[in-house]
């Protein structure tokens, strides 16, 4: 029998198997905590940050990443707060011109500015970022890796340079008869814009300079 | 090929032998080839000087030796001649016959020496000079005495003699106590306890362990790492061995930044001969012990320097962050116990084992023990890398080692603690040199490197100028970091263009929170602190820039007019021939103009006003004067 690991999520004592995380006991109790780059099927990546919970132990608050930390006995989690609404909200509205298609934005990230009362084009006009879509979850390219073992697509760039590109090598033998990382892209960028084929419409160039 | 050592009395032996065949009398010159030095072209002045000893036939009365870095950079190609360690600065290829002689001579070569700005005094001996008498170079000092390829050299100053010690007469266990009770801290940045760390790796369960070498020092003007790596690579070396002995560990990364090809270079010859003398590999010393090292060399990211970046880059990963959630001294390299410390901690290590702990907590602050190696740079007399006590404080680095402010200037602020650090205003001069004090400011001590400001230099320019840095070494994986630095980015240029709106401050501060807060590692967390520190101090001037369009430094281009004065101008003509930009109206004898539409803002004229008649001025936030009518004439000052 495996040790069972007592913690306490928004005032509901909660039971959870050692080498869980936060994110996996609340949802096993059925507390919301939402994500942006989690994906069960994937290892805990920590990029979006949405899912920035209180964790207190020995009277010492952290805001820490649930999605990553392991639980602890006696460990008490709070999933919202008002410095928690805080940090969700400035971070949908920084990642969302990111997002941005047709002047909104769609899905979870949707749903989660209207919850938080995030306000999408507070930054628009200051941070003038290109709208890829892509709000660099990397949703697709650890799916890529870590399910289908295709190694096809991956980060480029550093820092505000950062995006993500196909390897046109790899892409062209895995990726036509693939096409898993169109459900997992949260904002639907790739299926609307590989056309649903082999990318007729990129050339090597469109995929290394990251148009992809 | 060395015999291959097999114990303590082995390697004493060996010491005796190496300082037998020395002649401590014999005049040796020696030329500091450090990347600094090299840069004023050390490799050519030292070979200059093999040649010339050799060409006045002095070969068995002269030693000629290449050195690491004395630290006093600015002042390069430093030579020293022993055993009277006599300092010459600037030398130059051409001096070198002229020194050969002086040294053959037993005299010494005046106009080489170090002369004090104030009184106008020579000063020959090296260690008399203010920047180096005012320091204590307990880690650092020997880089002058060592050819750091040359593994005889640092044996001869007793090398490797607290690695034989730690492997014959203590236990690992004694080792780490040692460590604890001597409270080093580490280096790096954080001022972490090392023990502390050591001691989690040690217990953690898995094999094999790991201990690694941070020299991916990066911080915008800080170099103390790479001197002391291509300088002094054995000391570096044998605290990593100590350490490996006492956590248990029997392989170690030395990672080194991919912009250090010197360090990467002596570290390599280091390693090479401290296997063949048996210090690395299998039974070292005879002891049983085992440890072997690689050398892993970055790929130029600045964020590797974060620990767990750092071990995914070892891995051959990319090199980012992961979660810390478990430390890496338990789940590092590959999932197993690795234990980081930077290069400046490992060096320490040796001191405190041959010293002891008692002595090492002689030295410095309550929390703080020991020395700090800085790299002092900016508006400073003195630039260089200086050793210091911790407790030491700012003003007596800045003003006693660092000769005060060039030109006179006023002092306006310290930025310590690199991108993750902040700024500390003229009040806070007389905080002691410690981990927690500069923390306390809301700055850190850092990797050790120390900037200083003037009254020219513009505060928002100063975090714009990290936030920008930080904006292209970001790895960009998470959001608060990468779009917070973004966001960042635009507001500072805007502020500093005069483009500032009412509110920029809070969203800075609001956003300054949810990076801190939620970032994911440690470079992001402290991302916004050259923001906030320069806010907390210098709110005035982001409020200036922000409403009244004015820069307090006059130093923002967009923000700042250059303005000739009607009744200083003395038609002398060389603003108006420098002036590329061709916005400057005027003849001999006629009082000069600046054609406002023109100027491109470059400061050239204000530059090279002659200083009596300081006409040039620059003005920020205040409308500027109507040009003098045309053909206006020289009102003539009057000489004497």
């Amino acid at each position: 029998m495996e040790e069972m690991i007592a913690l306490e999520i928004d005032g509901k004592e909660v039971k959870a198997k050692e080498g869980m995380t936060i994110l996996e006991a609340a949802r096993g109790a059925n507390i919301e905590i939402p994500t942006l780059c989690y994906h069960e099927k994937l290892k805990p990546y920590g990029a979006c940050r949405i899912c920035s919970v209180e964790a207190e132990r020995g009277g010492r608050v952290r805001i820490v990443a649930a999605c990553g930390y392991p639980v602890e006995g006696g460990l008490l989690v709070r999933t919202r707060s008002p410095k928690i609404d805080r940090i969700r909200k400035v971070i949908i509205e920084l990642v969302a011109p990111l997002a941005m298609s047709d002047g909104g934005i769609s899905g979870e990230l949707r749903r989660l500015a209207d919850e938080y009362g995030a306000d999408i084009h507070r930054f628009e006009s200051r941070l003038q970022v290109e709208p890829t879509r892509c709000i660099l979850c990397g949703l697709c390219v650890r799916y890529c890796d870590e399910v289908m073992g295709g190694h096809a697509i991956g980060f480029m760039g550093r820092g505000i340079e950062r995006r993500v590109v196909f390897f046109p090598e790899r892409a062209s033998r895995f990726c036509p008869t693939c096409h898993e990382c169109y459900e997992v892209c949260p904002t639907g960028k790739i299926a609307a814009e590989t056309d649903g084929s082999i990318f007729p419409k990129f050339s090597i160039d469109d995929f290394l300079s990251g148009k992809m | 090929m060395p015999k291959k050592l097999f114990s303590l009395e082995e390697l004493e032996e060996l010491r005796k032998e190496i300082l037998s065949k020395r002649e401590p009398d014999k005049p040796v010159i020696t030329v500091c080839t450090g990347t600094g030095c090299q840069t004023y072209g050390a490799t050519n002045v030292y070979e200059t000087f093999l040649q010339e000893v050799k060409n006045q036939g002095l070969e068995d009365k002269l030693g000629v030796k290449a050195t690491g870095c004395h630290g006093f950079c600015e002042k390069g190609v430093v030579v020293v001649v022993f055993p009277e360690e006599i300092s010459y600065l600037k030398v130059k290829p051409e001096d070198v016959p002229e020194v050969v002689r002086a040294v053959a001579k037993k005299g010494i070569l005046e106009r080489l020496l170090y002369e004090d700005p104030v009184t106008g005094k020579k000063i020959a001996k090296e260690s008399e000079i203010p920047f180096y008498k005012n320091q204590s170079r307990i880690v650092f000092g020997n880089n002058k005495y060592i050819d750091p390829k040359n593994i005889e050299d640092y044996i001869a100053l007793g090398g490797y003699s607290a690695l034989s010690k730690a492997l014959s007469q203590m236990s690992s266990d004694q080792v780490l106590e040692e460590i604890d009770k001597a409270n080093l801290r580490g280096r790096g940045g954080g001022g972490f306890p090392a023990s502390r760390k050591w001691k989690e790796t040690k217990n953690a369960p898995g094999e094999p362990k790991y201990v690694i070498v941070n020299c991916d020092e990066g911080d915008p003007g800080a170099y103390m790492d790479r001197s002391l790596m291509e300088g002094n690579p054995h000391s570096v070396l044998e605290g990593l061995i100590i350490g490996a002995y006492a956590i248990g560990a029997h392989e170690g990364f030395i990672y080194v930044r991919q912009e250090y090809p010197l360090a990467c270079e002596n570290l390599n010859w280091a390693i090479k001969q401290a296997e063949e003398y048996g210090f690395l590999g299998e039974n070292i010393l005879g002891s049983g012990f085992n440890f072997r090292v690689k050398v892993h060399r970055g790929a130029g990211a600045f964020v590797s320097g974060e620990s767990s970046a750092l071990m995914s880059a070892v891995e051959g990963k990319a090199g980012e962050p992961r979660f810390k959630y478990i430390h890496t001294a338990v789940s590092g390299v590959k999932g197993r116990p690795s234990n980081l410390n930077n290069v400046e901690t490992w060096a320490t290590v040796p001191l405190i084992i041959n010293k002891g702990a008692d002595w090492f907590r002689s030295i410095g602050t309550e929390g703080s023990k020991g020395t700090k190696i800085f790299s002092l740079v900016g508006k400073v007399n003195n630039t260089g890398l200086v050793e210091v006590p911790m407790g030491m404080t700012l003003r007596q680095v800045i003003y006693d080692i660092g000769g005060g402010i060039l030109k006179g200037k006023r002092f306006k602020a310290v930025q310590t603690g690199g991108p993750s650090g902040g700024v500390i205003p003229e009040q806070y001069l007389d905080t002691p040199v410690d981990f927690d004090e500069l923390t306390k400011l809301g700055s850190m001590m850092g990797s050790g490197g120390m900037v200083v400001m003037d009254e020219d230099t513009c505060m928002v320019d100063v975090a714009r100028y990290f936030v920008n840095f930080l904006c292209e070494e970001s790895c960009g994986k998470c959001i608060p970091c990468r779009e917070g630095l973004r966001l960042l980015r635009v507001i500072l240029n805007d502020v500093c263009q005069g483009k500032g709106k009412e509110g920029d401050i809070e969203v800075i501060e609001e956003v300054a929170e949810v990076m801190a807060a939620a970032s994911l590692c440690a470079l992001g967390t402290t991302a916004a602190n050259p923001v906030l520190s320069t806010l907390r101090y210098f709110r005035d001037e982001y409020e200036a820039h922000i409403k009244e369009k004015r820069c307090p430094a006059k130093f923002c281009k967009d923000l700042t007019s250059f303005y000739i004065q009607p009744e200083k101008c003395q038609a002398c003509l060389i603003c108006l021939r420098n002036c590329p930009a061709g916005a400057i109206n005027g003849d001999k004898g006629l009082v000069h103009w600046i054609a406002q539409e023109k100027c491109s803002k470059c400061g050239i004229c204000f530059e090279v006003c002659p200083p009596r008649f300081s006409a040039v001025v620059k003005l920020s936030g205040e409308p500027i004067p109507e040009p003098p009518p045309p053909g206006t004439k020289v009102i003539r000052k009057k000489e004497g």
